[in-house]
């Protein structure tokens, strides 16, 4: 009952899954992508707005377009792509991933794999999860669905939205929304600055005269049926509402962009150990997770800013999936990434010394910081250095190290960010 | 005169100083050629790539993706919108192909996005998908 046998699946063919699945091609894998919905491509379907590419390609393209760059790839490659298939169970037996799909075609079937590339991205957090009071009328929306319902239904979900949190996605929906002949009446922020980029806060709000209210927050919803209204409410340096700052705002739609999380609700079985800070897998910088033989890339691994980053992560993914599965891989000895002073968070955690070659390091800083350097050293000896004239939480920073600079005996390596 | 800007060329978001009088301008803070360019166009008249959908005739792709092949005035923004939701694309387009040559009067075109024979294969149930 083992199905069909694949050297490497990959779970997802959103950008991250397409780039996997085309690195293990490449590094002379059979491999089979896997993808609930009817086309692939992921959230980038979706993403209709322009500036994916730029580190890829150096050009300006909107979602679909980045995409179909690696969708026809995959066509002239070969590449199994399974469609409208749903993972419905995860084992890991002795030599093998046995994996349980579901379609409509060949109702549910099995299949192994020598190494599996998780690349299943990240959900949107909703509106239970901010702790927004009132009934739950219809209106309130993830900035996500509301971007899904315009541009792949056709459907307008309002005509008077406030929008709650300025990550990129809220921002762009913001303009969106102006475009598509909604009014959109503010955007409100609970912390002290705007978490999208500052060219969005421009390109989306100012041109359109949308007002953009920090350190605000919106704190109650009207409406039992339909959305009637919102409260919305400042808050102190500590994010408490301040009393009496409350204020009414009648609208239909509240939409939100308050923060993305990683999916890896499949891995969970497994017992891959996950990251609290990030949200995905631990791995190493060929993004081995602690399971052997399985790989995380992509918003699976942590959430990312830039789409060109999360095709980087497939690719290295993809491909040392395929040297895995074809026997091509070193015993791995590994030791831990430390973050020290303002790092948020590292990806990876920790690096296989014994691969060699070079290793990206991923971080994002725990507060805005002006003029700062970031160190990498290791036994007390510092390795590499970088300076930025401003590093803040919500642009994530990119380090090459090469690991031929490890001196021998490493024991650690701490990546220490300062002001 | 001086100017405050933000450049949205790429996400680096440079910060730019443009100081102008009369015809001489000159641009600051940016890190690459491109700021520099972007300021003295948003001083005289600020351009966008609009990006947006157009109806189609395809049940199984409703909407397809577009973007001009470069940018518009800013100003022309929610005409464009107005020409673009007249329009309906009968023939299944890739991305690149022409969806409008000349989008109001800017001459500017529009292009497609999107890949709609994508959505033709599905509806067929073909092979390629498993």
């Amino acid at each position: 009952m083992s199905g069909a046998k694949w050297d490497v699946a990959v779970i997802g063919a959103g950008p991250a899954g397409l780039a996997a699945a085309i690195a293990a091609d490449k590094a002379g894998a059979r491999v089979c992508l896997v993808e609930r919905e009817s086309r692939p491509g992921g959230i980038l379907k979706q993403c209709i707005h322009d500036g994916f590419g730029l580190v890829r390609y150096s050009q300006k393209l909107s979602g679909p377009e980045y995409a179909w760059r690696d969708i026809q790839q995959i066509k002239e490659r070969g590449i199994k792509l399974f469609t409208d298939t749903f993972l419905l169970g995860l084992e890991r037996g002795k030599e093998r991933f046995a994996l349980t799909l579901q379609n409509s075609k060949q109702a549910v079937f099995p299949i192994a794999a020598k190494a599996l590339v998780a690349a299943t991205g990240c959900r949107e957090r909703t509106a239970r999860q901010v702790f927004i009071h009132g009934q739950r009328p219809a209106g309130v929306y993830t900035a996500g669905t509301v971007q899904r319902l315009i541009n792949i239904g056709g459907h307008l979900p309002g005509k008077n939205c406030v929008i709650l949190g300025s990550g990129d996605i809220g921002l762009i929906m913001a303009r969106r929304l102006t475009l598509e002949g909604a009014k959109v009446l503010g955007v409100y922020e609970i912390k002290p600055e705007p978490s999208g980029l500052t060219r969005n806060i421009v390109q989306c709000l100012e041109d359109y005269n949308i007002p953009l209210h920090l350190s605000t927050t919106v704190s109650k919803v009207h409406g039992s049926e339909r959305t009637e209204g919102v409260s919305i409410c400042r808050v102190d340096e500590k994010l408490r509402p301040l009393p009496g700052s409350e204020e009414y705002v009648p609208c239909d739609t509240l939409v939100l962009s308050v923060g993305l999380i990683p999916e890896n609700d499949m891995l969970l079985p497994l017992g891959t150990e996950i990251d609290p800070r990030t949200g995905g897998p631990v791995v190493d910088q060929l993004l081995a997770t602690t399971l052997a033989g399985l790989y995380s890339c992509g918003n699976a691994l942590h959430v990312n800013d830039l789409v060109d980053y999360v095709s980087e992560s497939g690719e290295i993914a993809g491909s040392a999936a395929a040297r895995s599965a074809l026997g091509k891989q070193n015993c791995p000895r590994h030791v831990p990434v430390i973050p020290r002073g303002d790092i948020h968070y590292v990806v990876p955690q920790k690096l296989d010394i014994a691969a060699g070659g070079q290793g990206i390091i991923y971080f994002r800083a725990a507060r805005t910081l002006a003029d700062a350097s970031v160190e990498i050293s290791a036994g007390g000896q510092a390795l590499q250095q970088k300076k930025y004239p401003a590093v803040r939480p919500p642009e994530m920073e990119r380090i090459v190290l090469d690991l031929a600079l490890l001196p021998p005996g490493t024991k650690e390596l701490s990546l220490n960010l300062r002001g | 005169m001086e100017k405050m800007l933000v450049c949205i060329q790429c996400p680096q978001g440079c910060k730019l100083v443009v100081s102008y009088s009369g015809e001489q301008v000159t641009v600051t803070g940016n890190k690459c050629p491109r700021g520099a360019g972007y300021a003295k166009q948003e001083l005289i008249n600020p351009c966008r790539t609009l990006t947006t959908t157009v109806k189609t005739a395809f049940v199984d792709f409703p909407l397809l993706p577009v973007r001009t092949l470069g940018e518009i005035p800013l100003k022309k923004v929610f005409g464009a919108m107005g020409e673009i939701s007249r329009l309906l694309v009968k023939k299944r387009l890739r991305p690149g192909d022409l969806v409008l040559e000349n989008l109001s009067g800017t001459h500017v075109p529009l292009i497609a996005t999107d890949d709609m024979t994508m959505g033709e294969q599905n509806v067929k149930g073909s092979e390629i998908c498993g």
